[in-house]
């Protein structure tokens, strides 16, 4: 064993020690301390990071995040068509940056785990000098990365983040969402599915177990049983689980007639595929026809999971089949670039990113609570969604919710959701309170 | 002996300099900043403590994962319940871990080889699916526990969604929103968790040095070498066993404790059977068996994981900006398989690398190349190298 240890000779150490002691000589690293918050952009430059999960369950969305990320970046910098700049009905922004700063970015890997999440906002935030952190595509990892935020002293906008939790009892003072979230969700689709499949229905839910899957399983659970839809069992499968036929097997025998499919991106593509595959659609339980929902529809996965989506129920935060002007400009400056439409994570990230940029203009700052302040009962128009505005009490963006139908005779390979219905927002509002939490002071970090 | 000694002193005394001094000599290859540093350290401590079992017995477990777990579940319970003083976080973590790898060490050491590996990696799965599922109440599942504000009267939340924290509420601490931990005052994030973390790691690298020149440490390259004999000469080998398999778990449990300390957070994935092959992974990279190897291998794998995973094809195609455009676009593809989310394609060629030309890992690639420029030295130093041991 003793012939593997390293060997160097004290001789060559001390002569690389020399060398090494002059480098030490001119230390530089810590000139920066006096910061009026954390990563004040002192130079042309603003630096904004994208934190994105390019492997795991969500991996498509996190891909389509970054190519709006980009755009967004383009729009702001003043190149491009302009996108949504265009309508967006606050016309601070000139085309030539934040505050007169060149906005760039640098991006990182979530991994869709909460520990490489923070390791990667944390790289942008002390190394790359990041002043706003942005993206996510699971509630577990938007929630980790926010309480980051509020510790390090830089803004949060959370990306495709549909739990609760996230503006309610995990909510933080740097961190905002434009997403909505199961609460919606549920008040939203309830009334459809009422309608759709009667009275008395009994639900058997499979739900990705971690937040965002707990939460859309109260939600769901907590607006049906209004008119007597009871749950017979709710079972949790782990996030990625890939194979879903041993938790789909059980359901035949269970007396349910409705399937809620508490899953999202390649999760729910499997399992919704699956559960078609294994003939549950075609079955009659209690007299009933066998129904499926997915609560949280997007057009990537409806892509993923072809021809099993025709009929399904749920519900979006935004399809790019809308036909307002926002929409409209988007999607055509998103198509132009890409080549295909982009997907509501793509929309909420653009959406997020032009929010905190204009913010910052309003503020004439980039200082956290400033900004803060500046979207703090923001009313806006002209993002893709119609009228909108930031809550101040829990930093949640409240606008109507679609509520969304798999086509059953899509006229190209993109246009796959039919929206049944758009719920007002009025419908679909609730008070803060019943969540739990509180937002606690801005952080201005530094 | 001493001779021996004062090298060993001269050893210690280089290495507490370069770790000190790490975030000047880390800086021009952009890994100078807080929380890549403080992974170094906390993940050298993990690979240590697995040299430690790996490197003198040769029993490859491919489990330790499941101690790191429990030691950052441990810690951020302490911070929780107790108090945001790192100094009980730590000793829980540690004896935690301790306990548990008692447990499994008692069981899984009965087979030797590919046997013993596989029982830990089945332990290890199984804490992780217990973390993910059942134990749902003590780990908050795959969202992971975390530092909550106190609990205010006439709130009723469970322990999970708000802290009591019976220590520094005893002594009227004052909390503002959610607190970061600390040291006796000293906040334990960004730079003063690098120091905290590379003192401990310094005095971990120190113990596991003494480990390696004990009559105990010989013990276990005996074991190494040929248990049979040892066991026909009547010694009984498996208590031996048993105290490094501990050992190398508390390092592992207070690796994840340091984890909790800077950044307090616990997740179920730091228990993944993934978790468990990246040490495995750190220490052949660097070197089984060699004092410095494990750490070397730590070092390369979190920098890839960390600075190769953020170049993005911007900052690819603006660093070949002074090739002609088409060449600039081709070029920026072929290198995007390597860098972005292609690094770990980076990592597994790097391995593979490592393992057909240089056994020994990293280290035995340095002492080739210093033994290029000391000529004197003799011709079979690099040659034994190449002897492949079986592994038990």
């Amino acid at each position: 064993m003793s012939d593997n240890k390293l060997k160097i000779g004290r001789r060559s150490v001390l002569k690389t020690g020399a060398l090494v002691g002059s480098a030490l000589a001119t230390p530089m690293f810590f000139s920066n301390i006096a910061n009026a918050y954390t990563n004040e952009p002192k130079g042309k430059a603003v630096t904004l990071g994208f934190n994105v999960p390019q492997t795991g369950a969500y991996a498509d969305e996190g891909a389509d995040e970054l190519r709006a990320f980009q755009l967004a970046v383009e729009h702001i910098n003043g190149e491009g068509d302009g996108g949504m700049l265009n309508t967006f009905s606050s016309s601070e922004l000139k085309g030539n940056g934040i505050n007169g700063k060149k906005v760039e970015f640098v991006t990182g890997d979530t991994q869709t785990k909460s520990d490489a999440a923070r390791a990667s906002a944390k790289r942008m935030i002390e190394k790359d000098g990041a002043v706003m952190i942005t993206g996510g595509s699971s509630s577990g990892v938007a929630i980790a990365v926010q309480g980051l935020c509020q510790e390090a002293g830089v803004i949060f906008m959370a990306g495709l983040t549909h739990s609760n939790d996230t503006t309610g009892k995990d909510r933080r003072a740097n961190g905002f969402r434009h997403f909505f979230n199961t609460e919606m969700t549920g008040a939203a689709l309830a009334p459809v599915l009422k309608n759709a499949f009667g009275e008395e229905r009994r639900a058997y839910h499979l739900t990705a177990d971690y937040t965002w899957g707990w939460s859309q399983e109260g939600s769901i659970e907590k607006y049906t049983k209004n008119f007597g839809w009871e749950t017979v069992d709710a079972v949790r499968t782990p996030l990625g689980a890939g194979d879903f036929s041993q938790y789909i097997t059980p359901i035949l025998n269970s007396g349910a007639d409705v399937l809620i499919l508490n899953h999202y991106g390649k999760d729910m593509v499997n399992s919704l595929t699956q559960a078609v595959q294994f003939g549950l659609r075609d079955k009659q339980v209690n007299g009933k026809d066998f129904q499926i929902v997915v609560p949280l529809f997007s057009r990537l996965m409806a892509q993923g999971a072809g021809d099993a989506i025709k009929g399904i129920y749920g519900s979006t935060n935004w399809n790019w089949s809308l036909k307002d002007e926002g929409s409209k400009a988007f999607v055509k400056s998103f198509g132009s670039k890409y080549g295909f439409p982009p997907s509501q994570a793509a929309h909420t990230c653009y959406c997020q990113t032009i929010l905190y940029a204009d913010a910052a203009q309003r503020a004439g700052t980039f200082r956290p609570s400033e900004l803060g302040a500046a979207l703090e009962g923001f009313k806006f128009d002209g993002l893709g969604n119609g009228p909108m505005e930031y809550r101040a009490s829990d930093h949640q963006c409240f606008k109507d919710v679609l509520v969304v139908q798999g086509k059953e005779k899509p006229d190209s390979k993109f246009d796959l959701l039919e929206v049944v219905e758009v719920t007002p927002r009025s419908q679909v509002e609730y008070d803060d309170k019943i969540l739990g939490g509180e937002l606690g002071p801005y952080n201005d970090g530094a | 002996m001493l001779l021996q000694e004062r090298k060993d002193l001269f050893l210690m005394a280089i290495f507490s300099f370069v770790v000190l001094s790490a975030p000047i000599l880390f800086q021009p290859i952009g890994a100078g900043y807080p929380d890549l540093l403080q992974k170094f350290a906390i993940y050298g401590i993990f690979a240590i403590g697995f040299n430690i079992l790996f490197g003198l017995t040769g029993y490859l477990s491919f489990g330790h994962a499941a101690f790191l777990g429990i030691g950052s579940y441990a810690a951020v319970w302490s911070f929780k319940l107790f108090t945001m003083n790192v100094v009980p976080a730590i000793f829980l973590s540690v004896i935690a871990a301790g306990l548990f790898a008692a447990l499994i060490g008692f069981v899984s050491l009965r087979r030797s080889g590919i046997y013993f590996s596989i029982l830990t990696l089945a332990f290890a799965q199984m804490s992780y699916s217990l973390a993910y599922s059942v134990l749902t109440p003590i780990t908050n599942g795959e969202t992971g526990l975390q530092v909550r504000a106190l609990l205010k009267e006439g709130q009723t939340r469970g322990l999970l969604d708000a802290d009591i924290r019976v220590i520094d509420s005893f002594f009227g601490v004052e909390e503002f929103g959610i607190p970061i931990t600390n040291f006796f005052g000293l906040k334990m994030s960004g730079w003063e968790g690098f120091y905290f973390c590379a003192i401990i790691l310094i005095i971990a690298f120190f113990i596991s040095l003494k480990i390696f020149r004990s009559d105990f440490g010989l013990m276990l390259r005996a074991i190494k070498s040929n248990q049979n004999r040892l066991n026909y000469t009547g010694i009984n080998t498996r208590p031996y066993l048993l105290v490094a398999f501990m050992i190398s778990g508390m390092y592992a449990g207070l690796a994840g404790s340091l984890l909790a300390v800077t950044d307090p957070l616990a997740g179920a994935e730091r228990m993944q059977w993934t978790a468990s092959g990246e040490v495995v992974l750190m220490t052949i990279l660097g070197g089984a068996g060699t004092l410095i190897g494990p750490l070397i291998g730590a070092g390369i794998i979190k920098y890839l994981e960390q600075i190769f995973s953020s170049i993005n094809n911007y900052v690819l195609f603006t660093f070949f900006d002074f090739l002609p455009v088409e060449l600039q676009v081709l070029v920026t593809k072929l290198t995007s398989l390597f860098v972005g989310e292609g690094w770990e394609l980076t990592l597994g060629l790097m391995f593979m690398i490592v393992v057909v030309f240089l056994p020994g890992g990293v280290v035995e690639g340095i002492n080739r190349i210093m033994g290029l420029f000391h000529k004197r030295k003799r011709k079979e130093d690099t040659t034994t190298n190449h002897k492949a041991q079986p592994a038990e």
